[in-house]
């Protein structure tokens, strides 16, 4: 899928790059500016730009492993080759200290850089073009507040032609579409801000949208799930596969808190995003719940047990894991009877307590990744001085044929369906995006920040 | 102060120094439960309550010495310390050396091995012993030989005399030779001829730990032992309503279910399957549980609230001058100790009489609490110290060998393990307890502090057995016990007061102790006890008032400060480190420094920081630390330096990350997850640790005297980095990037 | 039955299929190196090397382990010939309480066995899921560094003899 997406994208963008370009690509320098000549910041537009900045997630991307928030240089891995983000504190050098609040503007809408250098869509600006001015004017005021930080990011990493630049043009031509938010009148204000948010900064659909071969959101399937660094991100709304179905309550406790007693914790990519929206102002987060539970509910499982409520059901200090259950001969359900059973049968709170996996949209959803991510990788511990679920990985226990085994029996067991389609690759990605993973990692420890 | 050795009274003598000793005359309560008595016999550290020279050091007919001690190995080093303590004194190569701790059947009583006083109790009874002992041999050696004793010379463990005369030890000693009281004066080594003590001697107790030989209660096997575990109520106070026993007694391999009133354990072959039988009880039960913990959004305002018992313990001049004023009310959190390992222990009934194996820092006093609880006498109970998992503390140690012991009564004739699990230890510790210091003091014109009042409020640092009511299980079982009642360590050790009195010169200043009667949760000794709060919370003022007055942090320390020992390592550790030059290398740099004589009596402690900390992060990412410490005599160098480094990562978690957390029925911060300590992410790049040398010196206690000046070097880092001063701890990335956005807003 | 290869030595196991392993090496075999710790996976005090890779013993069912080699610290030395690392450790006396070292080995072995020239960076990372509570973080660190110099040099004293 990778390689063919790849040659597609080199014909495709070639042939339109070869028409188009010299019509349209052009885009204007920016002037520079001097940042030490602006007046004092406007504190109350840098506060709120900071609150937008973290509704738009801005410094997962924007943060290296272990480095400072905002000076760029992850590297993100993308079916077309690997991009480095950017340095977007105030450094004149390295980031963005020399950009006048109208370059800022053009970069966040029309992901064009100030010295009129297409930006590749991994910078989601198909969702940034419908920021208002004012956000938008607020969210420069912030950055340019932040301290500078002197940061280079990697060249990145693509073939030719997709190297070039003004490929981009191309890409831009068949699905940019530059529109501002229009608020539907026949709604409210609270489900106007809350699709204002959604689509726009929040830009939900750039992972929960499923995107054709040339990396573009699938506008006719917005929501019914997507990719995002080897996670699969749910489908939102009617298609959702949530064993309980969400509800606003549900949608704002989680966006909030980062879990919730019927759905889990959140994990992988959104596990950022949790972070970052339990800084925001609520309502905001309640405005983003209220247009997401507006798109409908799924089905849901009928004879699905939900959690107990309240403190775990088993006295924690007479043990937060249960007994091991008895061993059926199976292979997967032996490995969950003997493995994974004491924590997740042991009611223990969310979001420290392992979930009832009954309850897990990772086992009754669209594809086995999630699953195999959490058995291979785990939750690994973090420190920082806040709680934080830990849950050891089982990849260098369990050989493939027994992951396989394992999800197969959770999925029937515990979702009521029918065995996963593609586990054994899903098992091979799991192992390769944990090895990534781990070799960032490794890398984390030794810079400070 | 305790038992030191005072130089005073020196006397040259044929390459020995003869020094007389003095007690001082504090009555309090201590913390190691002894001393604090008038002196009974005059004598040096624990020889006052155990003169009996034989009671510490025996030689057998093959010359080779067994050396006991009251006290304990905690992973501290003590056991290595001690025997190059007595093979200097004695003589004797360390390997002819075997040493016996804590065992209340054949050692010295030494109380607690606690309060960093095991070399001033021990070591100093063992030196003086050691060299009494070797004198006595020397004398009998003379008496055989018919020459002076001065004329002989003593190495290793044989005596020398003329014409190539000699006598080994074994041929020397005979039955009750030692068996006799120390005398006033001991001829001990001379400094510059020790061969032993002052030297890096590799421990003893580590190869066995790092091949996986037998060395923790954890690992010990007796023949026919059954593995105990317990069913803990899930929160203070709750009673038992309803469990299904039958249904654990049916499982295969269970071999009894124990209930006693609200006490409840499973005994069984394997230890698995006790688990698995504690798992299942726990599930058939239920209890009725109370509202009962303060509300822990606001602990500071919580403990301040309760009712106090107040004591002045520091008043000089006239405090309330005024000047330049700096205030602040500094919390720290309740802490657990965090042993990696759970607490253990084993334990055998038979004949009437009960053998407990146990990790306690009190083998007598649990010995007592353990008879009580089960209304035994207490002769015919043994406790026989085997080491643990590090404690720092009085931690699960005896709580679990009063399971231990209960389920032994249940079962004569087997040994019995019980191990606690992950969360039972972190639930049911007694805690490090959550305390408020508040301080307000103000700095003249002419740059010198005019002000100081400083109140601190904490609850009991010391509730450790004795009493029957401070285990759990006597607390459970059916015929309870009271809870122990609380103890106020008093002045000039202190409790939570510990350190509260400030050492830098002062002319107005005050001090009150607000001791607080009421438990809101478990609590009790953990690792210099309120001397972290009280030296984090002075040095954070010190160094607000030297900011605020336009001075350097350790010029202003030493501006304030006579003694010289103080004065040395404050001088020590800045040179060290390099503070006049210090440079930042960016805007995220913060240096900070700290210094603290501990309890204002032990060692001499002065740490220099440099931290990164940006402010869009909070992450603190401590680059380099210097400490400087002067412990008096040093006996083993690298054992100094591993307690320092130590002390200096554990406070950094403390500072950083640490809380323990519970909703108004139970604590919640049931494991790792929930309760982060410091992992391998966030350790220093570099940690220098410097000795002073003072030769001829009284040992001074060293384990716990960096905690408190190596968290206040954090806290001023921090607050060197960021503008922001932190008073509520742990200062977490969270909170340090909230503060300095609340004043960025300022 | 399971029969499990422990340092070398096969060794049948009476132990119900479901035990962790850490209880069959401490209560069937008297190994007494991998601890208990928490039961959770979050400490490491239990990790042993199974087939090369570091494990938690305390959460890995025996039932998993038949026919994988498995190497706990007494595989590594004996306390009159310890191996590399547990003579780097006894070197750098990177021990307080020491009940967590035999983990830290465990994994660090598993590390260099698979890269020899690790550096800091990914020895600190590779430590991440273990706890020390005495503050021996430095030490342990210098000794995974000795050792890890000492078994370059062996194994180019190795490459240069041949």
């Amino acid at each position: 899928m990778k390689l063919r997406s790849v040659l597609l994208a080199l014909l495709v963008i070639g042939a339109i790059g070869g028409t188009a370009a010299l019509l349209y690509a052009w885009e204007a320098p920016i002037p520079s500016i001097d940042s030490r000549s602006a007046g004092a910041p406007d504190r109350a537009k840098a506060r709120r730009g900071a609150s937008l900045a973290l509704l738009g997630d801005c410094a997962t991307c924007h943060t290296a492993p272990g480095g400072l928030p905002y000076a760029g240089g992850l590297a993100m891995p993308t079916p077309f080759g690997t991009i480095y983000s950017t340095n977007i504190t105030p450094d004149p050098e390295t980031g963005i200290g020399r950009w006048s609040e109208a370059a800022f503007i053009r970069a966040l809408r029309s992901g064009v850089d100030r010295e009129g250098r297409h930006l590749y869509p991994a910078f989601p600006y198909d969702h940034f073009t419908r920021v208002s001015d004012d956000d938008a004017k607020a969210m420069y005021a912030f950055f340019m507040s932040i301290d500078p930080v002197r940061s280079s990011a990697p060249p990145n990493e693509l073939p030719f032609p997709l190297n070039v630049r003004l490929t981009l043009a191309g890409w831009k031509l068949m699905f940019l579409r530059q529109v501002r938010f229009v608020a539907d009148s026949s709604k409210d204000e609270k489900w106007n801000r809350g699709k204002y948010l959604v689509d726009g900064l929040g830009h939900c659909g750039a992972c929960h949208s499923p995107r054709n071969l040339l990396g573009a959101e699938k506008a006719s399937a917005s929501f019914e799930g997507g990719e995002a660094e080897g996670w699969r991100a749910y489908a939102l709304g009617r298609r959702s596969q949530s064993p309980v179905p969400w509800d606003e309550a549900a949608l704002t406790d989680y966006l909030a808190r980062g879990s919730h007693p019927q759905h889990g914790t959140a994990q992988g990519p959104m596990a950022n995003v949790v972070d970052n929206l339990s800084l925001v102002d609520s309502t905001d987060v309640s405005a983003m719940a209220h247009y997401l539970a507006s798109l409908g509910k799924g089905e849901g499982r009928k004879d699905v047990e939900t959690a107990p409520s309240g403190p775990g059901r088993l006295p924690q200090a007479a043990g937060i894991q249960a007994a091991t259950p008895s061993i059926p001969s199976d292979s997967g359900g032996a490995i969950y009877a003997a493995v994974c059973a004491s924590c997740h049968e042991g009611d223990r709170a969310l979001p420290l307590g392992g979930v009832r996996l009954g309850l897990s949209t990772a086992i009754g959803g669209e594809t086995p990744a999630n699953l195999v991510n959490l058995v291979v990788r785990g939750i690994p511990a973090s420190t920082g001085g806040s709680a934080h679920p830990i849950m050891p990985g089982f990849g260098d226990v369990l050989g493939d044929r027994q992951i396989s085994d394992l999800a197969n029996y959770l999925r029937t067991q515990f979702a009521g369906k029918s065995q996963w389609d593609g586990i054994g690759k899903a098992v091979a990605d799991a192992r390769v995006t944990g090895e990534l993973d781990s070799a960032t990692k490794s890398k984390r420890f030794g810079e400070g920040p | 102060m305790t038992h030191a050795v005072s130089r005073r009274g020196v006397l040259a003598g044929a390459g020995a120094l003869i020094i007389a000793f003095r007690l001082s005359g504090a009555h309090a309560q201590t913390e190691t439960g002894t001393g604090g008595k008038p002196s009974k016999h005059g004598l040096p550290g624990s020889l006052d309550d155990t003169p009996r020279i034989d009671a510490w050091i025996r030689i057998d007919a093959s010359g080779a010495a067994t050396i006991l001690t009251g006290k304990a190995e905690l992973g501290q080093g003590l056991k290595t310390a001690l025997l190059q303590v007595a093979a200097e004194e004695l003589k004797l190569p360390l390997a002819r050396l075997s040493l016996i701790t804590a065992d209340t059947a054949r050692t010295p009583n030494e109380g607690y091995t606690a309060a960093s006083h095991s070399m001033q109790d021990s070591g100093t009874a063992i030196r003086h012993a050691a060299a009494q002992a070797r004198e006595i041999l020397r004398d009998e050696a003379a008496r055989r030989l018919g020459v002076p004793a001065t004329s002989l010379q003593i190495r290793n463990g044989e005596v020398f005399g003329p014409n190539r005369m000699r006598l080994g030890y074994g041929e020397l000693v005979r039955d009750q030779m030692l068996t006799v009281d120390a005398q006033q004066t001991s001829h001990l080594t001379s400094p510059a001829d020790f061969v032993v003590m002052n030297q890096p001697v590799p421990r003893i107790d580590i190869p066995a730990k790092v091949t996986g030989g037998a060395a923790y209660v954890q690992d010990l096997r007796p023949e026919g032992m059954l593995h105990g575990r317990v069913v803990r109520p899930p929160s203070y106070g709750a009673t038992l309503r309803d469990c299904d026993v039958a249904q654990v007694e049916q499982m295969g391999g269970i071999v009894k279910v124990v209930r006693d009133g609200n006490f409840l354990g499973v005994l069984a072959d394997r230890e698995w399957t006790a688990i698995q039988g504690m798992r299942t009880l726990a599930a058939t039960t239920t209890w009725i549980e109370q509202q009962a913990l303060p509300d822990s959004a606001d602990l500071p305002a919580a403990l301040m609230k309760l009712p106090s018992h107040d004591t002045t313990i520091h008043d000089t001049g006239n405090p309330g001058e005024p000047g330049i004023l700096v205030e602040g009310t500094f919390s720290r959190p309740y802490l657990t100790h965090g042993s990696i390992g759970p607490s253990c222990a084993i334990a055998q009934f038979g004949d009437g009489k009960l053998t407990v194996w146990t990790h306690t820092q009190g083998v007598f006093f649990l010995r007592d609490a353990i008879a009580g609880m089960l209304r035994m006498p207490a002769e015919n109970v043994r406790c026989i110290h085997a080491e643990g998992s590090g404690c720092y503390g009085h931690n699960g140690a005896d709580d679990a060998a009063a399971d231990a012991a209960m389920l032994a009564l249940a079962m004569p004739g087997r040994p019995v393990r019980v191990q606690l699990m992950r969360e039972q230890e972190h639930a049911w510790d007694p805690f490090g307890p959550g305390m408020v210091v508040k301080l307000r003091a103000t700095v003249g014109g002419d740059g010198a502090i005019a002000d100081w009042r400083h109140e601190v409020w904490s609850q009991s640092h010391m509730m450790r057995p004795g009493p029957p009511g401070a285990l759990i299980a006597a607390r459970l079982k059916a015929d309870a016990f009271p809870p122990a009642p609380p103890v106020a360590l008093a002045q000039p050790e202190g409790g939570g007061d510990r350190n509260a009195i400030p050492l830098y010169e002062i002319p107005n200043s005050k001090v009150v102790s607000h001791f607080l009667p009421d438990m809101p949760l478990r609590g009790s000794s953990m690792r210099s006890l309120g001397g972290y709060l009280n030296v984090l919370s002075i040095e954070s003022v010190l160094d607000e008032l030297a900011a605020r007055s336009g001075q350097d942090p350790v010029t202003f320390r030493l501006r304030h400060i006579e003694d010289p020992r103080a004065r040395e390592v404050i001088e020590t550790a800045a040179s060290r480190f390099g503070w006049a030059g210090r440079v930042k290398r960016s805007e995220s740099t913060g240096f900070g420094f700290g210094f603290a004589r501990y309890k204002n009596l032990e060692a001499w402690c002065a740490v220099a920081v440099e931290i990164e900390v940006p402010r869009q992060s909070g992450v603190v990412r401590v680059r380099r630390i210097v400490a400087a410490v002067d412990t008096g005599q040093v006996v083993n160098p690298d054992g100094i330096r591993n307690q320092i480094e130590g002390g200096i990562l554990q406070s950094m978690s403390w500072t950083l990350f640490e809380r323990v957390t519970f909703d108004r029925t139970r604590v919640t911060s049931v494991d790792w997850s929930a309760y982060p300590i410091m992992r391998f992410d966030s350790v220093p790049e570099s940690v220098e640790v410097r000795l002073i040398d003072r030769p001829g010196d009284a040992f001074y206690g060293v384990a716990e005297a960096a905690q408190g000046p190596a968290g206040a070097a954090i806290a001023n880092a921090i607050r060197d980095a960021t503008g922001v001063r932190m008073y509520e701890l742990p200062f977490t990335a969270a909170r340090i990037k909230r503060a300095v956005a609340v004043r960025s807003e300022g | 039955m399971t029969t499990l290869t422990i340092n070398g030595e096969s060794r049948s196991i009476k132990a119900s299929p479901d035990t962790p392993l850490l209880y069959v090496l401490r209560d069937e075999l008297a190994l007494n190196a991998a601890k208990y710790g928490c039961g959770l996976g979050q400490c490491g005090a239990c990790t042993v090397i199974v087939d090369g890779k570091a494990i938690f013993s305390c959460i890995t069912p025996v039932m998993l382990l038949e026919g994988r080699t498995i190497t706990t610290l007494e595989g590594l030395g004996s306390p009159d010939a310890p191996g590399p690392m547990q003579r780097a450790f006894l070197a750098e006396q990177a021990a307080q309480c020491g009940y967590c070292i035999p983990g830290m080995i465990m994994r660090a072995q598993a590390l260099l066995n698979r890269d020899p020239h690790a550096t800091d960076e990914s020895i600190k990372g590779e430590l991440q899921p273990h706890l020390c509570r005495c503050g021996t973080h430095m030490r342990i660190l210098r000794a995974i560094r000795r050792a890890a110099e000492e078994m370059k040099l062996k194994t180019a004293d190795a490459r240069t003899r041949r």
